[in-house]
C-alpha cells in the first residue's frame, strides 16, 4: 500500500511543548537495575525528572542530580573536584552499582563541563567494580526519548567485537513483552539473539559484520548510526505495533537471515488470530474517527500507521519532534498519501490548527491534555505509551484500548 | 554541588509561574530551553486547570546558541503580547539562560510595549520556589504600584466615619495548600465582623486589581511564604498595618480575629463565641437556617468527648513548609492533646521561627530539604502519626504509620472536590477528621487485638480505610509444576506459564489465573503455558 505522492510536510519552527532527554532515565532506570543515573545539572533537572514521572513512590531512586551551585559555575576545576566528591559519596551508598551513567544536561553543556572527561577519570578510579559512562540528555540537544537513544550510542564504544553472526535488538521494552517476541524468534530458529540495553548493564552483547541490527523503538537514530560505524547491518523494517507492525517487523528479521517468509508464518499464525480478535473489537468504536497527534516521543509516526491501518483512523495531522527517514521509511510508506506531517513544532499555531479541525481525538503532552478536554476535546495523553508494554502481538489490544478509552469514557459519562 | 534525590521544592521560575497562574491578565515570557515546559503538568494535572498556564517559553536549541538568541526572546514577548493581549507582562529567565545572559527583561523593556514590563531576576542557583514565588509577587506589586508610593512621612488618613473597614488578602497562590478554600473560609470570618475583604492576590486578582492595593485599610499576610516581602514593602511604603497570625486551628483562628479587629477598632467579641457543644448540634432552623447563621467549630468538643480520649499523648511528626508547620505544632498540643516529637521544615525562609518553636516544645529543630534525612528523623522518632507533604506521606507509608498531608509539594489529592479549607472554623473540623481518620479508632484497636487469630484477619487491614493487609499467596512461582487453584482435576502449569503469571500486576493477578484455569478446563489443556495464558487473555477480552 505505499504511496507515489510525497506526504504534505509541514516544518514548524516555534515554542516546542515536549520534553527534555532526561525524561529517558524513567524506564531506563528500570531496565537497567544495576545502573545508576546521575544528571549533572540544575534543580530544574531534579524537579523535571520528579515531576513527569510523578515519582515519589521510590524508597531511594537510582537516579539523582548533581545541582549545580553559584561555587560551581565560578570555577571549572571546582566542578570536576565537586563531581568527583558527589560520585564517591553516591557510590559509597549505593555498593550494587555496577554502571554509572554521568547525564549532561542544559546547564552542564552550556558551562562546557566535560563529562565525557570525568566519565574517563572516574572509570580509572572505580573499575573494575563500576563503570562510568556519560550522554547528554539535555533540552537544549535532545527531546524526550532521544535521552535513551544517546544513552545506548554512549554504550555503543564498550561493546566487545565479534563476527558471529546474530540479531541485535536495539531499544527498551517492557521485559514481558520482550519474552514473548524472543520466544517467537526461539521459535523460527534465528542465530544468537542479542539486547540493547541489557538487563544487566554489563551484559553487554558484541557486535560486528554479521551483526543485524532490529530496532524496537523509532527514535534510535544516533544508536543506529553508531552502530553501523561498527560494522552492523539496519534492518529495514517498520515497529512492532499492532498485528501487522508486529508481523512485518519479525518477517523483516526473518528475511535478513534467509528465511522464507512462508516457512516463517505458520508460527505467527495463533499469535496473530489472537492479537486480530483483541484489536477488532476496539476497531469498531474508532473506525472513521479522526485523530490529530500533536509531536512527542517519536511513536507519532509508527503509532499513526497503527491507527490507520489497523483501527480505520482517519488522520488529521502526524507530528513529530524530527523526522529521521531513514528510520520512518518503512512506516511512512504505509501512510495514507493525503496525510499531514508536522516537523518540530509551533505549539500556538498547531493549537489552532487542533481547534479547527475538532478531530475525535487528540494525542498529546500532559500538559495540553486537561486544556484540550475543557474545550471539548478527547485526548490520550502519550507520556502513557511510553511507559506501558505496547509492543508485540499480545500487546495490540492492549494498544487500541488505550486511544479507545478516553472515547469509550466520554460515552458513559452522562454530565 | 549537592546530591539530590528528590526536592521539595522547585527552582525559582516555577515559583514565577505560580504568581502568573494564579492571575488574569498576567503573561509569563520564560527564556528557557524545551525541556522547561515540563512544569505546565504541575498545573494543568495536579490542579486539573483547563487552562495552559500563560506562559511562553522562548524553548532555544543548542544551535541557537551561537546565533542569536535575544532575537528569539525579542520575537517570543512581541507574540505573547499580541496574541494573549496581557495588563502586564513578566519576563525571566530559567537556569540555563541565565548562563547565556541575554537579559531578557531588559531587552523586553526596550521594546516600547504598552504595558509595564517586570523584569525578574531570580538566581536559579541559588533560590528555589517560593523565594521565587515572593520575589515575583512583590516585583510585580512594586511594579504596578510605584507611581503611587506616597512621599516620606506621609500620614495615612484615617477611616472616614461610619465606612466599612476594608482588608486585603495576600499570599493564596496556585498550587499553594488549599488556597481557594481558605480564602472562602477568611472572607466569611472578616464577614461576620462587618470587615469587607478588597484585594484578593495573587489568586484571581488581575493587575487592575494589585493597583487597588493601597485603597484598603489592612493588609492580611496569609501565606508568609508568598506574601511577606509584599507585606513588609506595603507597610514601609505605604504605612499600611498588617495582620501576620495565620488562622490555622481554634486558637490561631481567635488570635486572628482578635488582631484584626484590634487593628481596625471593631469589637470581635461576638465572633469569638464557643463552639458547638453536644446535642446543640441537631439540625435546627435557628441553628443552620437564614443569613444569621453563625460558623463555629466542632473540633474543641469533639476533642473533649470521650471517644477522643485514645488521642492523649499520641506521638506526632510534623515536617512540613514554616506556616503549615507551625500551625500544626499548635494544634497537635493544644487543641488535640498529641505529644510532639519532632517538628520540622524544608523552607530556609522560616527556619527561625521554626528553631524557635522547637524549642518551646523541647525538640531538636529538623531544617532540612533531604527528605532521606527525614525519613531518618522519622524512623528513629517512631511516632503513631505523621504529618507532612506528599513525601512524607510516602515515607509513613513505607514505614507503615498513619500520616496526614498538610503542606506543599501538594499531589492531585491535595485539590480535593469538596470543600476542605485548613483556615477559620470550618478549617479547624476538617483538620481534625483529616488528622484523626488515618489513626486506628479507639474501639477497633481493641477488636483487633481480639480477632488476630481469626483466619479471615489480615494484618494492617483498618476497615474504616478501606486497606487490605499485604497481598502474598500469588507471588511465589518457584515451583516447576503447580496445581491449579479452581479445583480442576489433572490441570497444571508450566514453569514457564507459572514465571509468565507472575509479570502479571499482583492486584489482577488472581484473576488472570482464575479465568486462564477456566478457560483451559473447557478446552482440555492439562498443562497451562504461556501461549494458554495469552489464549485466555485473548477469549476473555473478547
Amino acid at each position: 500500500m505505499g504511496c507515489d505522492e510525497p506526504l504534505t510536510l509541514l516544518r514548524e519552527r516555534g515554542q516546542r511543548e515536549v520534553f527534555c532527554g532526561l525524561t529517558s532515565i524513567v524506564w531506563l532506570h528500570r531496565r537497567m537495575p544495576d545502573a545508576f543515573f546521575l544528571v549533572v545539572g540544575s534543580r530544574t533537572c531534579a524537579h523535571l525528572i520528579q515531576s513527569a514521572a510523578g515519582v515519589m513512590i521510590f524508597a531511594e531512586p537510582r537516579f539523582g542530580t548533581a545541582i549545580l551551585g553559584e561555587r560551581d559555575l565560578a570555577g571549572l576545576a571546582d566542578a570536576n573536584e565537586e563531581l568527583d566528591r558527589v560520585v564517591m559519596q553516591l557510590l559509597e551508598r549505593r555498593p550494587e552499582i555496577r554502571t554509572l551513567f554521568l547525564v549532561g544536561s542544559c546547564p552542564s553543556e552550556v558551562i562546557k563541563l566535560d563529562l565525557d572527561n570525568a566519565a574517563q577519570r572516574l572509570s580509572q578510579r572505580y573499575l573494575p567494580r563500576v563503570r562510568v559512562v556519560s550522554y547528554s540528555g539535555s533540552g537544549i540537544e535532545t527531546t524526550f526519548t532521544q535521552g535513551e537513544d544517546n544513552a545506548l550510542t554512549a554504550l555503543v564504544p564498550l561493546l566487545p567485537s565479534s563476527s558471529d553472526e546474530s540479531l541485535l535488538v536495539v531499544g527498551t521494552m517492557a521485559d514481558q513483552v520482550e519474552d514473548q517476541l524472543y520466544r517467537l524468534f526461539n521459535q523460527l530458529g534465528l542465530p544468537r539473539v542479542q539486547i540493547l540495553p541489557p538487563r544487566r548493564s554489563t551484559d553487554l552483547p558484541s557486535v560486528g559484520a554479521n551483526t543485524r541490527i532490529l530496532l524496537s523503538q523509532p527514535y534510535l537514530s544516533a544508536t543506529t548510526r553508531a552502530l553501523q560505524a561498527r560494522g552492523a547491518q539496519l534492518i529495514g523494517a517498520p515497529y512492532p505495533l499492532g498485528v501487522k507492525g508486529t508481523t512485518a517487523w519479525i518477517q523483516a528479521a526473518a528475511a535478513a537471515f534467509g528465511l522464507d517468509a512462508s516457512l516463517v508464518q505458520p508460527h505467527l499464525e495463533a499469535a496473530q488470530q489472537r492479537g486480530g480478535k483483541a484489536v477488532a473489537r476496539y476497531r469498531e468504536q474508532l473506525q472513521g474517527k479522526s485523530v490529530f497527534l500533536l509531536p512527542d516521543s517519536q511513536l507519532e509516526i509508527p503509532l499513526a500507521r497503527f491507527l490507520h491501518q489497523e483501527c480505520g483512523m482517519v488522520l488529521q495531522e502526524v507530528g513529530t519532534p524530527y523526522l529521521d527517514r531513514l528510520l520512518m521509511k518503512a512506516e511512512l510508506d504505509q501512510l495514507p498519501a493525503n496525510t499531514t506531517l508536522s516537523e518540530g513544532q509551533h505549539v500556538d499555531r498547531q493549537l489552532e490548527r487542533v481547534r479547527s479541525a475538532r478531530p475525535d481525538l487528540v494525542v498529546c503532552g500532559l500538559g495540553l491534555a486537561n486544556p484540550l478536554e475543557a474545550e471539548g476535546m478527547a485526548t490520550k495523553w502519550s507520556i502513557e505509551l511510553v511507559f506501558s508494554p505496547i509492543q508485540g502481538y499480545e500487546q495490540a489490544g492492549d494498544l487500541a484500548e488505550l486511544f479507545a478509552r478516553p472515547l469509550a469514557r466520554r460515552q458513559r459519562l452522562h454530565l | 554541588m549537592d546530591l539530590t534525590l528528590w526536592t521539595y521544592e522547585g527552582p525559582p521560575h516555577v515559583g514565577a509561574m505560580r504568581i502568573a497562574t494564579s492571575m488574569e491578565g498576567v503573561h509569563y515570557v520564560l527564556h528557557a530551553p524545551q525541556g522547561d515546559t515540563y512544569a505546565d503538568l504541575l498545573f494543568t494535572m495536579i490542579e486539573r486547570r483547563g487552562k495552559r498556564p500563560p506562559v511562553t517559553y522562548t524553548t532555544f536549541q543548542a544551535r541557537d546558541l551561537g546565533g542569536d538568541t535575544a532575537e528569539m526572546v525579542k520575537t517570543s514577548v512581541r507574540d505573547a503580547v499580541e496574541r494573549f493581549q496581557p495588563q502586564a507582562l513578566l519576563v525571566g529567565e530559567s537556569c540555563t539562560a541565565e548562563l547565556i545572559q541575554d537579559q531578557p527583561g531588559a531587552l523586553a523593556n526596550g521594546m516600547g510595549l504598552p504595558i509595564p514590563i517586570v523584569n525578574l531576576e531570580l538566581p536559579a542557583y541559588s533560590k528555589k520556589e517560593n523565594w521565587g514565588a515572593a520575589e515575583t509577587f512583590y516585583q510585580l506589586v512594586r511594579g504596578l504600584l510605584k507611581d503611587q508610593i506616597p512621599a516620606p512621612g506621609t500620614v495615612r488618613s484615617p477611616r472616614s466615619p461610619g465606612a466599612r473597614p476594608k482588608v486585603n488578602l495576600l499570599g493564596p497562590s496556585a498550587l499553594g495548600f488549599r488556597c481557594r478554600d481558605d480564602v472562602t473560609e477568611v472572607c466569611k470570618l472578616l464577614g461576620e465582623i462587618g470587615v469587607q475583604v478588597s484585594v484578593v492576590a495573587p489568586l484571581g486578582a488581575s493587575p487592575a486589581d494589585l493597583r487597588r492595593i493601597p485603597e484598603a485599610d489592612l493588609n492580611i499576610c496569609l501565606y508568609p511564604e508568598v506574601a511577606k516581602p509584599v507585606c513588609d514593602w506595603l507597610e514601609r511604603q505605604f504605612a499600611m498595618p498588617c495582620v501576620r497570625t495565620v488562622p490555622i486551628g481554634i486558637g490561631a483562628t481567635g488570635d486572628f480575629l482578635q488582631e484584626v479587629g484590634a487593628a481596625l477598632g471593631v469589637d470581635v467579641s461576638m465572633a469569638l463565641r464557643p463552639e458547638v457543644v453536644g446535642s446543640s448540634d441537631l439540625w435546627s432552623p435557628q441553628l443552620h437556617g437564614g443569613s444569621t447563621e453563625r460558623a463555629c467549630s466542632r473540633l474543641p468538643w469533639y476533642s473533649r468527648s470521650v471517644d477522643s480520649t485514645y488521642l492523649t499523648g499520641k506521638r506526632v511528626f510534623i515536617f512540613a513548609d514554616g506556616t503549615h508547620a507551625l500551625a500544626a505544632a499548635r494544634i497537635a498540643t493544644a487543641e488535640l492533646g498529641f505529644e510532639l516529637v519532632g517538628l520540622g521544615t524544608y523552607s530556609r525562609e522560616s527556619a527561625k521561627l521554626v528553631r524557635a518553636a522547637a524549642k518551646t516544645y523541647g525538640l531538636e529543630p529538623l531544617i532540612t530539604d533531604d527528605y532521606l534525612t527525614v525519613e531518618k528523623a522519622i524512623s528513629d522518632a517512631a511516632p503513631e502519626l505523621v504529618l507532612g507533604t506528599q513525601m512524607e506521606r510516602h515515607i509513613a507509608k513505607r514505614l507503615s504509620i498513619p500520616c496526614a498531608v498538610i503542606s506543599t509539594p501538594i499531589h492531585v489529592q491535595d485539590v480535593p472536590a469538596r470543600y476542605g479549607p485548613q483556615m477559620g472554623w470550618e478549617g479547624a473540623n476538617v483538620i481534625f477528621d483529616t488528622w484523626v481518620h488515618p489513626l486506628m479508632m479507639g474501639l477497633e484497636e481493641h477488636l483487633i487485638g481480639m480477632f488476630r487469630e481469626d483466619f479471615e484477619f489480615v494484618d494492617g487491614h483498618q476497615s474504616h480505610l478501606h486497606t487490605g493487609g499485604p497481598q502474598s499467596p500469588e507471588s511465589s512461582p518457584a515451583a516447576v509444576v503447580h496445581m491449579g487453584t479452581t479445583g480442576h482435576k489433572d490441570q497444571s502449569w508450566s514453569q514457564e506459564g507459572l514465571a509468565e503469571l507472575g509479570k502479571v500486576p499482583f492486584f489482577v493477578r488472581g484473576k488472570v489465573r482464575r479465568n486462564t484455569e477456566t478457560f483451559a478446563a473447557t478446552k482440555g489443556i492439562a498443562l497451562i503455558t504461556a501461549e494458554t495464558l495469552y489464549e485466555a487473555k485473548a477469549h476473555y477480552n473478547r
